[in-house]
């Protein structure tokens, strides 16, 4: 009996969570006309892919979602490098100074990025990296969360392997290369999930940063679709599921570094 | 002063610099560099349009605090931020107490109650936005059909706010709930077990003794969900764009609109940093919080 109230309340909210889910789904397959009638169905009376084909068509969306791509993976592939290095020499390498290096760096994560966003705006448009990719993708090539998280991991791994490298020979960039990587696949991984998703997501940086169109990434290019006064909702909802997928499938393979990611800084103290 | 030169010539400490230099980089030009130079601006009248600025003391800071705008700013974002925290870590809690344990569809549950942590806020406040269309929208076709006349929720002022926050508890849900799992987790079930044989039920356990022995995650999840409150915008922007009549303007989204639509870099510069202040206690607040309990 009590397990049974139990499913009830988790089934409950399950619905009331998934509900925009599906309603966004459900929207995307619809005809305009069909959107804007009194008594609201659930499911589209014939299902259409004409939303998809007008936020692909009408708007510059496929540019938009490529522009995603390509920012979030040169941003996911050298902050895990940056991450990497910072992190090894934060937990194997002896140097004067290095608690308090480390402490100053990881305090950086205090600074919420609002604050410092007018300077960094203002440098990259003294380079003249506005509406490029450099642009885009510079102030998130390195950053304190990825060092910490993988000091931490190399800190959890025993130091005797990488000992028996540098015996037979090694040097330390063979070290890290050939012994340390291959053993933090699962650290390698979460970060990379993390740092991918929060660049595929992140809002404000790329909305001020670019002005041209064929340069903006797939969020900014979302939040301008919504100015019309007869909103074409079955497009936008097309377009959200577009922008949404990518990261859902993603999550829904791997659930468990997803969660471990987004926690680390929760459970670690 | 020899022996120091020597340790820094040896090869680990230039192994290490090495490694550290990008990071270094990146962390000096767009964090170190950008969080001492919006303080310098903020004492100047400066324009994003033009390279003259003139130096004008606090005057930014007196302008501010006096500002009307401002202070619905704060007003709101304070509003904001005790709707969702205490709702938010609630449920949260709730949630997670409800999962903790042997259950069927465990992990589609987790699942579900996560996936709106990982969905790209613009998008989901799309979503939100045509939920809550007031004509066509689900919630009024819903609240229809047990007879509520719903209001036009994003552009009655008195609504608007409250629409914000729902969307932002349903959107965080996930990331506290995870927390609490891994706090839960580490409660021994002996405890649980004893309380049992006293005859408690199990409301009475979860607010006796399952919320005493959270203290250290709960203390945390309020404090990262205040600190992201105060930072609220992606949903401002897409949804009510601070309207109507101000009543969803935050701080973070004020500052925009200062640097990026009238560009007062100097002026927004000093909203920069009174948010960097606010945030800077909150977090050694947590701090202290954490050594306490560890």
């Amino acid at each position: 009996m009590k397990k049974l109230i139990i499913y009830a309340v988790l089934f409950a909210i399950a619905i009331l969570m998934l509900m925009p889910f599906a309603w966004m789904v459900l929207s995307s397959f619809k005809e305009v006309d069909e959107v804007f009638t009194y008594d609201m169905t659930w499911l589209p009376s014939t299902l259409t892919f004409s939303g998809y084909y007008r936020a692909l068509t009408e708007q510059p969306f496929l540019r938009y979602g490529l522009n995603s791509v390509w920012v979030s993976t040169i941003i996911t592939i050298l902050q895990l490098i940056t991450s990497v290095l910072a992190g090894y020499a934060f937990s194997r390498l002896k140097f004067p100074g290095r608690g308090v290096i480390f402490m100053v760096y990881l305090s950086a994560m205090m600074i919420p990025s609002q604050a410092t966003i007018i300077p960094s705006y203002i440098l990259i448009r003294k380079a003249g990296l506005i509406d490029s990719y450099a642009g885009l993708t510079l102030p998130f090539l390195a950053g304190p969360f990825g060092a910490f998280m993988m000091r931490q991991f190399f800190l959890s791994m025993p130091e005797s392997l990488e000992e028996a490298g540098i015996i037979d020979g090694c040097s330390r960039f063979q070290v890290l290369t050939k012994i340390v990587l291959p053993l933090s696949k699962p650290a390698l991984a979460s970060l990379g999930l993390f740092t991918f998703m929060g660049a595929w997501n992140d809002f404000m940086w790329p909305l001020i940063i670019i002005n041209k169109d064929s340069m903006r990434t797939l969020q900014v290019g979302l939040s301008l679709m919504r100015s019309d006064i007869y909103p074409d909702w079955p497009m936008m909802m097309a377009a959200s599921v577009m922008a949404t997928l990518p990261i859902m499938i993603a999550f829904l393979a791997a659930q468990k570094q997803f969660i471990e990611s987004l926690t680390f800084t929760g459970v670690k103290y | 002063m020899h022996s120091r030169w020597k340790r820094l010539g040896n090869e680990q400490t230039k192994t290490a610099l090495l490694a550290l230099l990008p990071s270094f980089i990146i962390f000096v030009a767009f964090t170190l560099y950008p969080i001492v130079y919006s303080l310098y601006l903020s004492f100047f009248n400066a324009s994003l349009l033009s390279p003259n600025r003139t130096f004008v003391g606090l005057t930014n800071y007196s302008n501010l605090l006096q500002n009307p705008t401002f202070q619905k700013a704060v007003k709101n974002t304070i509003y904001y931020t005790l709707g969702v925290v205490p709702f938010g870590i609630a449920l949260s809690l709730l949630v997670a107490v409800l999962l903790n344990g042997r259950l069927r569809l465990r992990s589609f549950f987790r699942a579900a109650f996560f996936a709106p942590v990982i969905t790209s806020m613009v998008a989901v406040s799309i979503v939100w936005t045509w939920m809550l269309e007031p004509n066509y929208g689900l919630i009024n076709n819903l609240l229809g059909l047990i007879g509520i006349a719903g209001p036009g929720w994003l552009t009655d002022p008195a609504w608007a706010m409250p629409s914000v926050i729902l969307l932002s508890i349903w959107k965080n849900l996930g990331f506290n709930m995870v927390i609490f799992l891994a706090g839960l987790q580490n409660i021994p079930t002996e405890i649980y077990e004893s309380a049992s044989l006293d005859g408690v039920t199990p409301f009475q356990k979860t607010l006796y003794v399952t919320v005493p022995l959270m203290r250290g995650p709960i203390a945390f999840a309020v404090i990262v969900s205040m600190i992201k409150s105060m930072q609220v915008f992606g949903q401002i922007y897409v949804m009510t764009g601070g309207g109507p009549a101000n009543s969803t303007m935050v701080i973070v989204y004020y500052l925009y609109q200062q640097a990026f639509e009238f560009y007062r870099s100097g002026y927004a510069s000093a909203i920069a940093w009174v948010l960097f202040v606010a945030i800077l206690l909150l977090t050694l607040i947590q701090n202290r919080l954490m050594r306490t309990e560890a």
